[in-house]
């Protein structure tokens, strides 16, 4: 389970202060798969930087998989998003002068797992994203949709409880969009809770449930499930 | 992780071969010129015979002019006179002693097809040999009977046997040298301590002599020295035996000595020579004798020049200006690397993990500019022979072995690593979301 809990995001420079977030609560149950919309500025990226322990906050609580992680070190922060969180980005970060066994190896190796139990990680992810005779080609041989695959593998491979997606399909065409939808959708019915940054209404509502995300708060909350906004909390 | 770390640092220096190739050469650069300084200075100070060099003391007595020191400040002759140095070998109170002095033969080959020459000779005593360790490759010195029976026997270097008799063994055949017959008695097998610690008043880098016969015969012969004469006295006539008989300083004089006891009673022992001598009327200063072991010996008589520790100096101030240039160009690399480090911090990257993939990545960059910088040395000193070619003692000085070429790649490493500790602290400091765009 993923909880927030009027968790506040402030930017300051010398003379400016930016709310991104202003005591943003959420909570995401074990499982789902929750899509988060809004405006650009609205504060969805900041409230997945945080969430994805890449950003520290101003206030507030935030526990991960039941662990107040609001003052981890460095390290802890390192060590939880190793082994509890996947990303996926919308421009699929691939290392290029990695091959797609090695992309995928990457968190792996922080992990400090034994070569075998890495390559059998790596081949049984790269499997099931369709890649499996492209395991030595390099990011640039492959199309847009297939880096993406890559990058779902990596965010795989892991095995994490959390999968965080930025626009996965933002640099892609609609059909490769539907093929990677496809492939979330059965990831998160494999059990991985997943929320997703969208633009586009179509995919949002291929989630079970949508979070508005306006002015650095919860505005609304569309599913059958529990939202807890600053507003109700 | 190592090997994986290898592994991302090959793909690095790949990736921008010219990044990497500049930083390559600023350390070569930088360490070739260092290195070959601190090559010269490594053989000028370096121990020529370690294994005895604190058993070996070089004897000094001030009998000089009592108005003014051999050497400012206040520095007793570095040689001495036959008068003293005689009588300090006959009176036998060290282990070992050895006096001797610098002087040149003509050799008369018993080939009438090799024409006679001229060879550097040293006229020494019994002791040299054994004291100095010199390692023969057949036969050996002479004994201490011979030094007193004046025999005419001789000692060859490698070369000069080659050049007479073919590298033959020749102990047992003769010499003809200005016209007198010397006896072979050995052949010294390759020997070149650097620097000739024996005789440093005579240039101590060029090479051993060529020939050793016995002082007897050289005094007897009235052979003069070849080497440094200095006098504070007029001779009062002339002739070889007035020169013998004056305050003029030409000859070395070395003891073994073994433990502070031994320096200790044979330091008494010059001192109350002095005495004596000043109750003949001569040594007008006051008490001023020196015993120096090897390393204090060199020390003493600046072996290494101050203008050789100026250029060291420059050289690793030039060093430090190609460090500098490294520093600026891995900041460059890494900070176009930005995105791979947050990506790698975003998926699981400790900041620890990201250090030690830069430091080594730099090492590699260490290693291989420091087996360019080896190379570069190996040219530097190459250079300096050509340029000062005309100087045969310069071959003793461009020498390289492993400690060097070690040290040199070590030294490429230790810099790699000291300029690579700002750009990687700041790679450390790169926040995991800062580059990852829209996430």
């Amino acid at each position: 389970m993923l909880q927030m809990h009027k968790v506040s995001k402030i930017y300051r420079t010398d003379s400016v202060e930016t709310h991104a977030l202003r005591e943003f609560s959420l909570t995401v149950s074990d499982g789902e798969f929750v899509s988060v919309t809004g405006p650009s500025g609205s504060g969805k990226t900041t409230f997945l930087n945080i969430a994805g322990l890449l950003e520290e906050f101003s206030q507030g609580t935030y526990e991960l998989d039941g662990r107040d992680v609001s003052r981890l070190s460095d390290n802890e922060r390192s060590q939880v998003r190793n082994e509890k969180i996947g990303f996926i980005f919308q421009s699929f970060n691939l290392i290029p002068e990695l091959d797609i066994y090695d992309n995928v190896d990457v968190p792996l190796r922080y992990r400090g797992m034994k070569a075998a139990e890495r390559r059998e990680r790596i081949m049984r992810v790269i499997d099931l994203v369709g890649l499996g005779s492209r395991l030595h080609h390099l990011p640039s041989q492959l199309s847009g949709g297939q880096q993406q695959r890559v990058a779902i593998a990596r965010a795989l491979a892991g095995q994490p409880r959390f999968l965080l997606a930025d626009e996965p399909t933002g640099n892609l065409d609609s059909a490769m969009a539907g093929s990677v939808l496809d492939l979330l959708s059965e990831i998160n019915e494999a059990g991985t809770t997943i929320i997703m940054v969208t633009h586009e209404r179509t995919l949002a509502r291929r989630a079970q449930r949508n979070i508005m995300v306006s002015d650095g708060r919860v505005s609304t909350g569309a599913s059958n499930l529990h939202v807890a906004t600053a507003a109700n909390a | 992780m190592f090997r994986y770390y290898l592994k991302l640092g090959v793909l690095s220096l790949r990736k921008n071969p010219v990044l990497s190739g500049l930083m390559v050469a600023a350390i070569a650069v930088g360490i070739g010129a260092c290195m070959t300084m601190v090559n010269i200075q490594y053989v000028m100070g370096g121990n020529p015979i370690p294994h005895r060099s604190d058993l070996l003391y070089h004897v000094q007595l001030d009998g000089w002019d009592p108005n003014e020191p051999a050497q400012e400040p206040d520095e007793p002759p570095d040689q001495v006179t036959w008068l003293d140095g005689s009588a300090l070998l006959s009176a036998g109170e060290a282990r070992r002693q050895v006096l001797s002095y610098r002087t040149a033969r003509v050799m008369q080959p018993n080939d009438p097809e090799i024409r006679p020459f001229q060879v550097e000779a040293r006229a020494t005593t019994a002791d040299f040999f054994p004291m100095f360790d010199v390692p023969f490759l057949h036969g050996q010195g002479w004994d201490k009977s011979v030094d007193d029976s004046r025999q005419q026997v001789v000692v060859l270097g490698k070369e000069i046997n080659d050049r007479i008799f073919g590298g033959e063994n020749s102990v047992g055949r003769t010499v003809v040298m200005n016209g007198d017959t010397f006896r072979v008695t050995g052949i010294i097998d390759n020997w070149n301590p650097v620097p000739r610690f024996y005789d440093i008043t005579n240039n101590p880098f060029t090479d051993p002599e060529e020939v050793f016969f016995p002082l007897g015969v050289a005094v007897n012969k009235e052979i003069s020295s070849f080497g440094n004469t200095n006098c504070w006295k007029p001779i009062s006539d002339d002739g070889w035996q007035a020169f013998l008989n004056s305050e003029c300083v030409w000859l070395q004089f070395w003891v073994e000595l073994h433990g502070d006891a031994e320096v200790r009673d044979y330091q008494a022992y010059i001192d109350a020579y002095s005495e004596s001598q000043k109750a003949l009327g001569r040594f007008p200063r006051p008490l001023n004798n020196r015993l120096n072991n090897v390393m204090e010996w060199m020390a003493d008589q600046e072996v290494v020049q101050d203008d050789v520790q100026v250029l060291l100096g420059l050289g690793f101030l030039f060093l430090l200006v190609c460090l500098l240039n490294t520093i600026g160009l891995l900041l460059a690399k890494i900070l176009r690397r930005t995105g791979d480090i947050s990506l790698r911090r975003a998926l699981g990257a400790s900041r620890r993990a990201i250090f030690s993939q830069y430091i080594v990545e730099a090492g590699m960059i260490g290693i291989t500019g420091g087996a360019v910088g080896v190379a570069l040395t190996w040219l530097g000193l190459r250079g300096i022979e050509i340029l000062y070619g005309e100087f045969d003692f310069i071959a003793n000085l461009v020498r390289m072995d492993w400690v060097i070429v070690l040290s040199a790649v070590l030294l490429a490493i230790v810099a790699a690593l000291a300029a690579a500790l700002y750009p990687t602290w700041r790679a450390c400091l790169i926040h995991p979301a800062s580059q990852l765009k829209t996430l």
